[in-house]
C-alpha cells in the first residue's frame, strides 16, 4: 500500500500554517503507511549556505558534539539546527565533503537531504507519533511531499522511508513497487551514480535526478521515465519550484487531487482532503494514467 | 420528519450506521436515509438487503453501496474505488465521478454514474447494469461475463478484453478493443436495450449513436495452434 500526501500553497498568507494544514493529511493515510513516514518541506530558499538534513541513526544524539568535530576538520561558520535525532546544517562546505565527512567521523548520521529550499524529516513509527516528534505541525513553507509508508520489498528502517532524495532540492515519493530496479541501477551506477539502499524507490529518484541534472525539465524526465522504468507507481516529486504528479499506464495507485484557489492538495485518498478549508469548492479529480500533472510555486 | 433519518459521519461512526442499515432500519418504517460529511469513508452502505432510499452527501472512499441488494442509493458526490462492487439488486447513482473498478463483478442492480468512470469500469461484470454517463478508463469491461454497460462518451485502451457475454455500447470513440472484443451491427434489441439504460439513468441521448461491443468468442475454446497470439 502507502499513502502519498502533496500540498502547494497558493496563497502567501497560508505559509505559516503548511505544516498544520498537512498533519491531518498525513495521519489520514496512518491506515495505507503505518510503518514509517517522511515530510520534505520546502520553504523560501537559504540566501547562500546550502541546508542540509540529517538524521541521527542510532543511539542518542549529540549534535553538540558532532558540531565540534565538524568545526575541527571544517573551521568557519556553520550552524546545526537540532530536533531530536534531526538536525539541519547550514554550511558552506560542499555537500560531496560532508558526505566524506559522514563516511569517515560520523557513520551513525544518515544524510538525507541536500537544498536551499528542502527541509527532510523522515522516521519509523506511526505518521502522528512522527508529527510529534520532530513538531511538523508548527512547520511553515510553501510546499511539502510526503509519505507514509506500508513496507513491501525491503526493510523499515528511517533509510528506507519515503521521501528519497537526489542532487539538491528534489524529493520523490511512491506508491507501487518498481520491478526493473536492479535495471535502473545497473544503468546508473557506472555514471558514478551511488545508492544509499537497495529500495526500489530510490533507483525512480535517482533516475529522475540524473536526467534532471542531464538537462531535462522534471516533465520530459517523468515522459523518460514511461520507458525506463516498470512497475506499479504513483509518483509524487517536489523540487523548489514545482509539485509534480504521475500515474503509470494501469494507474492501479490512487491518487486524489483537490485544486482550490488557495492550494492544490494531493492524496493517496479523498479521506486525507476532507478536512482541508473551502475544499467543497476545490475542482477534486484523479490524474489520468501516464498525464503529467505540475504546478509551480 | 418521519420516514427520514439523518446520520451525519463527523459524529456517528461508520459502523454504527452501517449497523444500524443491516440490522435496525428494516423494521423502524424509515423510508429515506441521509448520511451527511461522506469525506472520503470506506464502505459506506455496504451489504445492504433493504428497499430503502439512502442518499449520500459528500466524496466516498472505497466500496460505496457493496454487495448491495434491493437499496437505491445515491451519491452527490464522487465515488472512490471498487462503487457498487458486487452488487445484486437495487441502484446506485454517482453523481459525480466514479474512481477504478466501478461496479466490479456486480451481479445485478443499475449503476448509474453521471460523470466519468476511471479505469477497469465494470470489470468482470456478472449480469449487472452500468451506465457511465463521460467516459471510462482503459481495460474497461475485462473479462465481463454478463450484463450490459452503456458508455455516453468515450472508452480508453483495451475495452471488453476477454469478453464472455456481457455487451457494451459505446456513444463516441474507442482508443483501443481488447483482445477478442469487436465492434457488431446493432440490431432491434440493442436499439431497445440502450433506450431502456438511458432511460432508468435519466441521460438523454440518441440510442442510433452508440455502437456495439460483444465478443468475438475466439478465446472460447483452446485453439493449440494460436503459438499463444491472440
Amino acid at each position: 500500500m502507502c499513502g502519498i500526501v502533496g500540498l502547494l500553497l497558493k496563497e502567501p498568507s497560508l505559509r505559516d500554517r503548511l505544516g498544520e494544514l498537512m498533519t491531518p493529511m498525513l495521519v489520514g493515510m496512518t491506515d495505507r503507511g503505518p510503518d514509517s513516514a517522511g515530510v520534505a518541506i520546502f520553504g523560501a530558499p537559504a540566501p547562500s549556505a546550502l541546508k542540509i538534513s540529517l538524521f541521527w541513526s542510532h543511539g542518542a544524539a549529540d549534535w553538540n558534539g558532532l558540531s565540534k568535530s565538524f568545526s575541527e576538520k571544517y573551521p568557519g561558520a556553520h550552524t546545526f539546527t537540532p530536533n531530536g535525532q534531526h538536525a539541519i546544517l547550514v554550511t558552506d562546505v560542499s555537500p560531496d565533503d560532508v558526505r566524506g565527512w559522514i563516511k569517515d567521523s560520523a557513520p551513525q548520521i544518515y544524510l538525507l537531504s541536500v537544498g536551499r529550499s528542502i527541509d527532510l524529516y523522515k522516521d519509523i513509527g506511526a505518521p502522528a507519533e512522527i508529527v510529534k516528534r520532530y513538531g511538523l505541525d508548527r512547520m511553515s513553507g510553501t510546499h511539502v511531499v510526503a509519505h507514509t509508508r506500508m513496507a513491501t520489498e525491503s526493510a523499515v528502517t528511517p533509510a528506507h522511508a519515503h521521501p528519497f532524495t537526489a542532487g539538491e532540492d528534489f524529493c520523490l515519493v511512491h506508491n507501487g513497487s518498481l520491478s526493473n530496479p536492479h535495471l535502473v541501477r545497473k544503468k546508473l551506477e557506472p555514471l558514478g551514480i551511488s545508492f544509499v539502499t537497495d529500495n526500489d524507490t530510490e533507483a525512480a529518484c535517482r533516475f529522475f535526478e540524473w536526467r534532471l541534472r542531464e538537462g531535462d525539465d522534471l516533465s520530459t524526465a517523468v515522459q523518460r521515465g514511461f520507458s525506463e522504468l516498470d512497475g506499479f507507481y504513483t509518483f509524487l516529486m517536489g523540487t523548489d519550484k514545482e509539485l509534480l504528479i504521475v500515474r503509470d499506464a494501469f494507474a492501479c495507485k490512487p491518487a486524489v487531487v483537490a485544486e482550490a484557489d488557495d492550494y492544490v492538495a494531493i492524496a493517496s485518498e479523498f479521506r486525507s482532503l476532507a478536512h482541508l478549508p473551502g475544499i467543497r469548492h476545490a475542482n477534486v479529480f484523479e490524474p489520468k494514467p501516464q498525464e503529467v500533472y505540475s504546478w509551480k510555486v | 420528519m418521519e420516514g427520514v433519518k439523518q446520520f451525519d459521519l463527523a459524529v456517528t461512526p461508520l459502523r454504527e450506521v452501517n449497523r444500524y442499515l443491516h440490522h435496525d432500519v428494516a423494521a423502524s418504517g424509515v423510508e429515506r436515509v441521509k448520511i451527511l460529511n461522506a469525506d472520503g469513508a470506506h464502505s459506506i452502505a455496504v451489504g445492504l438487503n433493504v428497499p430503502l432510499d439512502i442518499e449520500v452527501d459528500g466524496h466516498c472512499g472505497y466500496y460505496l453501496g457493496g454487495m448491495n441488494q434491493l437499496a437505491r442509493i445515491t451519491v452527490q458526490g464522487n465515488a472512490g474505488p471498487g462503487v457498487g462492487e458486487n452488487m445484486m439488486s437495487g441502484s446506485i447513482r454517482v453523481k459525480g465521478f466514479a474512481s477504478t473498478a466501478a461496479g466490479a463483478s456486480a451481479h445485478g442492480g443499475l449503476l448509474a454514474i453521471q460523470g466519468d468512470a476511471a479505469l477497469r469500469c465494470g470489470i468482470s461484470l456478472k449480469g449487472g447494469d452500468i451506465v457511465v454517463g463521460g467516459s471510462v478508463g482503459s481495460f474497461s469491461a475485462f473479462m465481463a461475463q454478463a450484463g450490459r454497460i452503456v458508455v455516453c462518451g468515450d472508452a480508453g485502451d483495451g475495452l471488453g478484453d476477454s469478453l464472455y457475454e456481457a455487451v457494451i455500447y459505446v456513444r463516441g470513440s474507442v482508443r483501443s478493443l481488447g483482445t477478442d472484443a469487436r465492434f457488431e451491427p446493432m440490431q432491434a434489441s440493442d436499439y431497445e436495450a440502450v433506450r431502456e439504460l438511458l432511460d432508468a439513468a435519466g441521460f438523454e441521448h440518441d440510442p442510433r449513436d452508440f455502437k456495439r461491443v460483444a465478443s468475438a468468442k475466439s478465446l472460447y475454446h483452446w485453439n493449440v495452434d494460436a503459438n499463444q497470439e491472440y
